[in-house]
């Protein structure tokens, strides 16, 4: 589903070049659980918003479902992440001055989609992850973990193509970060595929592939049980 | 995105920011209703002088020696002569039209009112009895210029009220001679203390016949002459009368010029029209002002938001898509604080006009438009550079910061 033939990033800062993805190929397949793993600065972000398409390589070339989204324009960009992407950060990355629910629904308020169909499905996703009587509570009201869960949820409100969380349990605390990943196994469970960054080999070992990556190379890419 | 939830979406961003908002409300509605007030108070002043003249009646007639264009290349004009006077004779043909309802031939001079030793120059005004209704002139007392042969200079005065309160005090005047530049008469009437017209303060005023003020003055000529038209319809037509009869009387020569009330309302008008759209625009300048504010404020609220806004292409959002988020909120800020505007503007023309009832200061309407127009206008235009930048932001290092 997703297929990276030989893909480099590289930033050029003060005249000097940093390898941010060196000549990485790497397949995806559909319903996949994979995470990705490697030391500060090894390129796990780069390759992540590669693939989200936040970001485009120098060279290579990326194929999404079949389609090759390597040198796509902003609108058509933007297109593809709105049906295809899901995204979850550390730092949950939600809207101070929205509620619970308006923060789930925003995609899908990006994407034109009505408000009765927002309702409909937002109501869906808060019962599902737990945030009942929650709906109407802003970021600040919340705690961390729940705050991430009001994130995932808006990840996965326009039934993502694929998942990416880059250290989503980075800025929680075990418990919290446990439930979090709990939550994410479910949804992959479900036929959600999956990518996840973190630095928590526990976590990362969870999943059935594992990648490591080092100064911007896939030094390792194993697959579990 | 939906548009309603486009300004649903704006609506809480500026929502977050109480004071901010505010203040650039604030500088929006104060530029607004200073353009509504401004234009409000100049096309008072407009009104206030149209009304005027057209109190003095729209289908007056104003007959001048001399031509006012220096198109003519006479033979007159050729030898420098000074233009033909109008005469009394001039003025009785062309009464006989029946276009013509009232005719005030006048002469103007100013000469010095003896009474009892009292002395003071007037200005003084011969005519005939019409332009009592032609001026729209009040008697307090006695009567006006008789009806009779215009030829006749009857030694005679209708004295303006502050004449006569100069030269009389507290004494009866009807029926007293004074002297007038040398001449006895008698004066036979005295004018109300209210009016003033063409520029003249009637209270200031001796009228007299007009071939006795010819008498005085020394002239065979006339000032000008006042026709008051049938209606206001056949202003035209009469025009070409008086210009044909004036120019079969003079030997073919066309030396008058021919003014209208109307062309001198015009006139005007059109002066404080251009009068009104310049304090109107000076006006506008505190709107680009706070059109200016509004960029300030959003590069800043762009750089405070650079997080939301990746966040936003994050989730699917593009470039497009997130100016158009931040070029409403501009456009909703104009919107809100010109409608705020406006009704500080027209509360404002309201007090105005309960302190000064004659300047009818309601703005027109076209005013509100272009208030509103420029408030949206600027609105949009200071709007596009913080929202490009806002669309050029790279998402990830929007989204690395928090
Ligand atoms: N926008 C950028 N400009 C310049 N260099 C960059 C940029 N983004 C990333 N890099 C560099 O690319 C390399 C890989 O960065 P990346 O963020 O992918 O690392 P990472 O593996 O996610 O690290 P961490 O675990 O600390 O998050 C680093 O050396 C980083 O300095
Ligand atoms: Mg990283």
């Amino acid at each position: 589903m997703i297929e990276l033939h030989d893909v480099s990033r590289i930033f050029t800062v003060g005249g000097q070049e940093v390898r941010a993805m060196d000549h990485v190929s790497l397949d995806i397949m559909p319903g996949e659980y994979l995470s990705i793993m490697g030391p500060s600065g090894s390129g796990k972000s780069t390759l992540l918003n590669i693939i989200g398409l936040l970001d485009t390589p120098n060279s290579g070339t990326y194929l999404l479902e079949g389609r090759d989204v390597t040198s796509l324009k902003d609108e058509e960009l933007a297109a593809v992440r709105s049906r295809k992407i899901g995204f979850i950060f550390q730092f949950f990355h939600l809207i101070p001055r929205l509620t619970a629910v308006q923060n789930i629904e925003l995609p899908l308020l990006l994407a034109g989609v009505s408000r009765k169909e927002r309702t409909s499905v937002s109501t869906r996703l808060i019962e599902e992850f737990g945030l009942r009587g929650r709906h109407h509570h802003r970021p600040d009201e919340l705690s961390g973990g729940q705050r991430q869960r009001v994130a995932i949820a808006r990840a996965v409100i326009n039934q993502p193509a694929v998942l990416l969380a880059d250290e989503p349990t980075g800025n929680l605390d075990r418990t919290s970060g446990a439930e979090i990943i709990d939550l994410m196994e479910q949804l992959n469970k479900n036929g959600q595929t999956l990518v996840v960054v973190t630095h928590d080999p526990e976590i990362g070992e969870r999943a059935r592939r594992c990648i490591r990556v080092v100064d911007g190379r896939i030094a390792s890419d194993t697959r579990m049980g | 995105m939906r548009p309603f939830d486009t300004i649903g979406f704006a609506l809480i961003s500026l929502g977050s920011n109480k004071v901010r908002t505010a203040l650039m409300l604030l500088a929006m509605s104060i530029g607004v209703a200073a353009v509504v007030l401004l234009t409000g108070i100049g096309n008072g002043a407009r009104l206030y002088i149209v009304d005027q003249f057209s109190s003095l009646g729209t289908n007056l007639v104003i007959v001048i020696p001399g031509r006012a264009e220096t198109t003519s290349n006479t033979p007159a004009t050729l030898v420098g002569q000074t233009p033909r006077d109008l005469t009394l004779e001039d003025a009785t043909a062309l009464e006989r039209s029946d276009l013509v309802n009232r005719i005030a031939p006048i002469n103007i001079g100013e000469l010095s009112a003896v009474w009892h030793g009292k002395e003071r120059k007037v200005p003084v005004i011969g005519s005939t009895a019409p332009l009592l209704q032609v001026h729209h002139l009040k008697l307090e007392q006695g009567s006006f210029l008789p009806e009779e042969d215009t030829e006749i200079a009857r030694p005679v005065c209708v004295l303006g009220a502050k004449v006569y309160r100069e030269l009389f005090g507290q004494n009866a005047a009807l029926g007293e001679l004074i002297k007038l530049g040398g001449f006895r008469c008698r004066v036979i009437g005295i004018l109300g203390s209210e009016g003033r017209s063409l520029g003249l303060d009637t209270q200031e005023l001796v009228i007299v016949p007009v071939a006795f003020a010819q008498m005085l003055f020394d002239t065979k000529g006339v000032f000008r002459i006042l026709i008051e038209a049938k209606d206001q319809h056949s202003l035209e037509r009469l025009k070409k009368h008086i210009s044909r009869t004036i120019s079969k009387r003079h030997y073919g020569e066309e030396d008058v010029t021919i003014i209208t009330q109307d062309s001198i309302l015009t006139t005007f008008n059109r002066i404080f029209k251009v009068l009104t759209l310049s304090v109107g625009g000076i006006a506008a300048i505190s709107l680009v002002v706070a059109g200016i504010l509004i960029m300030n404020v959003m590069l800043m609220s762009v750089s405070q938001r650079t997080a939301e806004i990746g966040l936003c292409k994050a989730l699917g959002a593009n470039n497009t898509q997130v100016m158009v988020l931040l070029v409403t909120e501009a456009l909703l800020l104009s919107a809100i604080g010109g409608i705020i505007g406006l009704l500080l503007g027209f509360a404002g023309s309201w007090v105005i006009v309960q302190f000064y009832p004659t300047l009818q200061t309601t703005p027109p309407l076209w005013a509100v438009a272009a208030a509103m127009g420029t408030a949206l206008c600027t609105g949009f235009v200071f709007s596009l550079l913080p929202a490009r930048r806002a669309a050029r932001l790279d998402p990830i290092q929007a989204l690395a910061r928090h």
